[in-house]
């Protein structure tokens, strides 16, 4: 058994993030816009990520399954690792739909980054108050889009380490756990 | 037409667009978007862009012939318009539509009629504009030749 846990060991040390494909980021991107929506996708893609688009906050709740006038789809199997959200938005603004997503005990650990053309601070500091991950200005860039890819996919990979790490500990320790390993390893990084 | 010398002519026209502020960099990064595995993005982002500004044209226009203008409706669109023109890079239609907007604040009627009539004017001028490049970039692709990068130094 200790055998089989120290090769492991030193594939985790060494290894890049564990989303090779088909474990991509899968984004949920909402936006009323046409021209917006093509272009997110395609910056997404480029991303490596998976990608889901929707025209409304209407739409976004029911394909995660938070309306409650439809029947909940699939929630268990939904794995959604990023909402992208436009924040004008005709009906059920941007702003709404992230608090219903932190209000929701299945999506509140998503993170939720607003979009806007607008530069308004109160704007941006209400978002980031409801539990914003990050307001990122219209027309998105590709480096915005890349730093929270990689701020995500190490957040993961960390939690993903510290359940690794959990079952070592479990385990019968016949080798010792490398004391170099700094314990700020496993705390969840903020983006 | 020698291949060499249209791919001249496209990167001419295409820096000429930019200098004449038609374009900014945001089209840059529309162009950066598109490869071998998706040759069209620009001009499917551009033709939704089209569709949809001819659309919030007319919407604009017939809310602006109301006896009484509802601005409540007319604001958002011009929002509309203005967001898809930043997006895809048409810089002219996007700061018609920003002094668009300031009229639209104040109420000032004739000040929409006139920047309704400036951003069309501008619409149109860039979709002309976009659609003379896209046939260049035809003419290449057509000839066989490769569609140049846009250099950044002018």
């Amino acid at each position: 058994m200790a055998e089989v846990m120290l090769p492991m060991k030193m594939e985790m040390a060494n290894a890049p993030s564990k989303f090779k494909s088909p474990d991509l980021l899968h984004v949920l991107a909402v936006d009323d816009s046409h021209v917006d929506r093509k272009f997110i996708e395609r910056l997404l893609k480029v991303s490596s990520c998976k990608v889901t688009v929707v025209d409304s906050a209407t739409r976004a709740l029911q394909y995660l399954g938070l309306d409650v006038n439809e029947k909940p789809v699939g929630v268990k199997d939904l794995k959604v690792n990023l909402i992208m959200t436009d924040y004008s938005m005709p009906g059920m603004t941007g702003y709404e739909l992230l608090k219903k997503i932190k209000e929701s005990s299945a999506f509140r650990d998503v993170p939720v980054v607003v979009m806007s053309s607008e530069n308004i601070l109160p704007r941006i500091d209400r978002c980031l108050e409801e539990g914003a991950e990050d307001f990122l200005l219209k027309p998105v860039k590709l480096s915005d889009v890349r730093r929270i890819r990689d701020s995500l996919m190490k957040a993961e990979d960390l939690s993903f380490t510290k359940s690794v790490n959990k079952r070592e500990l479990e385990t019968e320790n016949v080798y010792s756990l490398d004391s170099t390993v700094p314990s700020q390893q496993l705390k969840r990084t903020k983006i | 037409m020698e291949l060499v010398q249209m791919q001249k002519s496209l990167q001419d026209y295409t820096k000429s667009l930019f200098l004449e502020g038609v374009l900014d960099s945001q089209f840059l990064q529309l162009q950066q978007l598109q490869d071998e595995s998706n040759p069209d993005f620009v001009s499917q982002v551009v033709t939704l862009f089209f569709q949809d500004s001819d659309r919030i044209l007319n919407d604009l226009s017939l809310s602006l012939d109301q006896q009484v203008v509802d601005f409540k409706k007319v604001d958002p669109h011009v929002h509309q318009l203005k967001g898809s023109s930043s997006s895809i890079g048409a810089q002219r239609v996007k700061n018609a539509c920003v002094v668009f907007r300031t009229f639209c604040e104040q109420q000032n009627v004739e000040g929409c009629h006139r920047c309704l009539q400036q951003v069309k004017q501008e619409y149109y001028l860039v979709k002309n504009r976009l659609e003379t490049l896209f046939k260049l970039e035809q003419q290449i692709v057509a000839s066989g030749g490769v569609i140049p990068a846009m250099e950044l130094g002018f």
